[in-house]
C-alpha cells in the first residue's frame, strides 16, 4: 500500500481580476514507504501549495489525500494538525526556525507538539547533524548552513513517516547545500521515513534516482504553460 | 487516525512559548508588569486602608465607654477628647466631673482640659489616676519607660506619649514651655511669643500604645487652669488664678469628662438623662457608633477612591492588551511555524491568553510590594496625624481576591490578541511560494 496516495486533487484561488486561478490539479500521485522522490518545479509552479496540501496546512477544494491509509482531506483542521505533528516532517527553504529559541528548543518544541518530548533523541539528532556544540545557540547565532541542519533535525524529531522538503537548499551555498541534503536523506533513510523533495536545482535533482517533473503531475502547470 | 499527542507535553509547549515570548519582549513586558503591579497594589491598598482605618477608629478599645462634654456634636466631642483632633465644642463646669466621680456606677472618671500644645502635640490637663486606671486594647495598662512616673498633681510636671518623645526629642528630665492654643505653626519664627512662661519637666515617657495616647502631652489639670493667659469663667464672672491660692471649684472649667462604666447598661441610662431629657451637656455614647457615623458620612470618598482604583485596574488590563496585541504582527511567522509544526489553533490561542495572564500574575505578585509601600505611607500619615496605627500586613479579603481577579482580567485582555493570532494564515506567513 502506498504511503501517500493522491487522487483528483484540486486547489484554486480567486485571482485579483475576480476569475478563478487553478494552482494545483493532480489527478493521481503516489509515494511508497521510505521512498525518496524529487520533484522538479520552477518558481510559481504550485509545488509549495502542493506540499502544503499534503501537510494539511491547506485544505483542497476537491480530491483526496491519503497518508498511510488515513484520508486527511475529510478530517478537521485540528485532526490534520495532529497528523502533521506526529507523522510528517517539513523542511522549508527559509528554514523557519523559531528565532527566540535555541537549536535544542526548536527540536524539543516540535516534539512537545508531536509525540512528546524525548530530550536524549533531540540531542542525538543535533549531534548527528554536527551541532553537538551548538545546542544552546539561537538561530541568529548560527550560520545559514547550521540553521538548515537544525531544521533537518527538527523534521525528523517525531519519527515521521513522511518528510516534505521545499527547496531545502535554496538559500545555501554549494557546500552547505550538499551537507544538508546528505543529512536529510541519511536521516530519512535511517528513520524509515519517505522523502518528497521539491526543487529547481539540477544538482539536487541529479542525486535522486527517482525524480519527476512537477509539471507532469500538475495539470494546472501544464495548462499554465500552454497558455503562456 | 491515531493520536499519540501527550497533553502534558502540549502544556510544556505552551509554557515554553510563553516563557520565550516574555523574554523576547522583556522591556514591554516589564513596563506592563509594573503597570499591573501598581494597579494591583492600589486596589488592594484602597480596600485595606479603608477597612483598617475604619476598624482602628471604630472597633478598638479606646479605654472609655463615653465622653461627656458641652452641648453639641457627639462626633466633635469624641474627635477632640478621644482622638485629640478637632477643637473642643466648649467647656463644662468642674462640678459635673465631681458629681460623676462620686457616682457609684462609674468604674473611673477622668477630667480633660485642653487648650495648649507643644510643637503641635496636644497638651491635656488631667488627673494622675488616668495612668493607674486607664486600660486600652486588650486590657493593657499604661507603662512608663525606664524611670518614668506619673506627674504630681500640684507640680509643673508632664508625662508624654511615645510618639511625642520620638518627634520632639523630649526625654525624661527635659524641660519645655507649652505654647498657647491647640494648633502649631512650624513656619512661625516667633515661637517664643506664643510660648507660656511656665516651664514643665518631663517625669515620664509612656511606652507605645499604638493609640492616640501616644500623641499627647499630659500635665496636671491644675496646670491648665493656672497657665498664663488662661482665665476661668463661671456664671459670667471671670477668675484669674493666683499663685499659692486654691482655685474655687465654681470657677474650674474642663473640656470633657471621660467615663468608664461598671456595667454597659449605664450608658443607656445616662443617654436618656443627658441627651434626651437634658439640654446642657452631650454624652457621646457609644463611642464606636458615633465614629462609625463619621465613616458613613464620608463613605462617598471611599467609593470614589475605589472607583479610581478600579479604573487603574482597567487601564492596566488595556496596557496588557496593547502590549500583547502589538507583538502579534511581528509574531505572525512564529505562529505560522508553530502551526506548521502541528500546533493546533487552540495552542496558539492558549499561549497568548496565558501570556497575558502571566503578565498580570507577575504584576499581582509585584503588586504586594506597591501595596506595602502605599499602605506603609498611608499608615505613617495616619499615625502621625491621629496616633492610630494601621497594620500594613493585616488580612483583608482584597489581598486574596485581587491577585486572581487581576489574573482573570489579564487573561481576558489576552483574548483579542489571541483571536488575531488564532486567525494567522499559516501558508501565507511561512515562506515565499514557489
Amino acid at each position: 500500500m502506498p504511503l501517500l496516495e493522491i487522487n483528483n486533487l484540486l486547489k484554486q484561488y480567486a485571482a485579483p481580476d475576480g476569475s478563478t486561478s487553478t494552482i494545483v490539479d493532480v489527478s493521481a500521485f503516489e509515494l511508497e514507504p521510505a521512498q525518496q522522490l524529487a520533484l522538479r518545479g520552477e518558481s510559481g509552479s504550485g509545488k509549495t501549495t502542493f506540499l502544503n496540501l499534503i501537510a494539511g496546512i491547506l485544505a483542497p477544494d476537491s480530491g483526496r489525500i491519503t497518508i498511510a491509509g488515513d484520508e486527511i482531506t475529510t478530517r478537521s483542521e485540528a485532526a490534520r494538525d495532529t497528523l502533521r505533528a506526529t507523522r510528517l516532517g517539513y523542511v522549508f527553504q527559509t528554514f523557519n526556525l523559531l528565532q527566540g529559541y535555541t537549536a535544542l528548543e526548536n527540536v524539543e518544541l516540535a516534539m512537545m507538539l508531536g509525540r512528546g518530548l524525548d530530550r536524549p533523541f533531540a540531542r542525538k539528532l543535533l549531534e548527528q547533524v554536527g551541532l553537538a556544540s551548538r545546542l544552546h545557540y539561537r538561530p541568529a547565532q548560527l550560520s545559514v548552513g547550521q540553521q538548515q541542519r537544525v531544521a533537518v533535525a527538527r523534521a525528523i524529531a517525531n519519527h515521521p513517516q513522511l518528510v516534505l522538503a521545499d527547496e531545502p537548499t535554496g538559500n545555501l551555498d554549494a557546500t552547505n547545500a550538499q551537507t544538508s541534503l546528505t543529512l536529510l536523506r541519511d536521516l530519512c533513510e535511517s528513520n524509515g521515513a519517505a522523502l518528497l523533495i521539491v526543487s529547481h536545482d539540477p544538482t539536487v535533482l541529479d542525486q535522486f534516482d527517482d525524480h519527476r517533473d512537477f509539471a507532469e503531475i500538475n495539470r494546472a502547470s501544464q495548462h499554465a504553460e500552454a497558455t503562456t | 487516525m491515531t493520536t499519540t499527542v501527550a497533553h502534558p507535553s502540549r502544556l510544556r509547549a505552551v509554557a515554553l512559548i510563553v516563557r520565550r515570548s516574555l523574554r523576547r519582549h522583556a522591556f514591554a513586558t516589564s513596563v506592563t508588569i509594573l503597570a499591573s503591579a501598581l494597579a494591583a497594589g492600589l486596589v488592594m491598598a484602597v480596600f485595606a486602608i479603608q477597612s483598617q482605618s475604619q476598624r482602628a477608629f471604630t472597633g478598638g478599645n479606646v479605654g472609655f465607654d463615653a465622653v461627656l462634654g458641652a452641648r453639641g456634636s457627639k462626633l466633635q466631642l469624641i474627635l477632640n477628647s478621644v482622638f485629640h483632633l478637632d477643637e473642643s465644642p466648649g467647656n463644662i463646669p468642674w462640678s459635673v466631673y465631681a458629681r460623676l466621680k462620686a457616682d457609684p456606677r462609674m468604674r473611673f472618671v477622668v477630667p480633660y482640659a485642653v487648650g495648649d500644645n507643644y510643637k503641635g502635640f496636644r497638651i491635656v490637663g488631667t488627673t494622675p489616676n488616668l495612668f493607674d486606671e486607664y486600660r486600652y486594647g486588650d486590657d493593657h495598662s499604661l507603662m512608663f519607660s525606664d524611670k518614668g512616673r506619673s506627674f504630681s498633681p500640684d507640680r509643673r510636671e508632664a508625662v508624654i506619649g511615645s510618639f511625642v518623645a520620638a518627634r520632639t526629642g523630649l526625654r525624661y528630665g527635659d524641660h519645655f514651655h507649652p505654647s498657647h492654643g491647640i494648633s502649631f505653626d512650624d513656619s512661625d519664627d516667633d515661637h517664643d511669643h506664643h510660648a507660656h512662661d511656665e516651664e514643665y519637666v518631663v517625669v515620664g515617657v509612656l511606652e507605645p500604645t499604638n493609640s492616640p495616647i501616644d500623641r499627647v502631652v499630659w500635665i496636671p489639670i491644675d496646670g491648665i487652669f493656672r497657665m498664663g493667659g488662661h482665665v476661668l469663667r463661671a456664671d459670667g464672672d471671670v477668675y484669674v488664678p493666683r499663685h499659692g491660692e486654691a482655685i474655687p471649684e465654681d470657677f474650674k472649667e474642663i473640656s470633657a469628662v471621660m467615663l468608664k462604666f461598671k456595667a454597659p447598661t449605664i450608658g443607656a441610662d445616662l443617654d436618656n438623662v443627658i441627651n434626651k431629657e437634658g439640654k446642657e451637656f452631650t454624652l457621646a455614647w457609644p463611642i464606636a457608633s458615633v465614629m462609625a457615623s463619621l465613616f458613613e458620612k464620608f463613605g462617598w470618598i471611599t467609593r470614589v477612591l475605589q472607583l479610581v482604583a478600579y479604573l487603574v485596574v482597567i487601564v492596566s488590563a488595556c496596557a496588557i492588551l496593547a502590549a500583547v496585541y502589538n507583538t502579534i504582527n511581528e509574531r505572525r511567522r512564529e505562529f505560522a511555524i508553530l502551526r506548521a509544526l502541528g500546533a493546533r489553533k487552540s495552542i496558539v490561542f492558549s499561549a497568548i491568553v496565558i501570556e497575558s495572564a502571566a503578565i498580570a500574575a507577575i504584576g499581582a505578585v509585584v503588586g504586594f510590594v506597591f501595596y506595602g509601600v502605599i499602605v506603609g505611607v498611608a499608615a505613617s500619615i495616619i499615625r502621625s496625624q491621629t496616633g492610630v496605627v494601621i497594620d500594613v500586613w493585616s488580612y483583608h479579603p482584597a489581598l486574596i481576591v485581587a491577585p486572581p481577579g487581576m489574573i482573570i482580567l489579564g487573561a481576558l485582555a489576552g483574548v483579542i490578541p489571541a483571536i488575531k493570532a488564532y486567525a494567522t494564515n499559516v501558508a501565507a506567513n511561512l515562506n515565499p511560494h514557489s
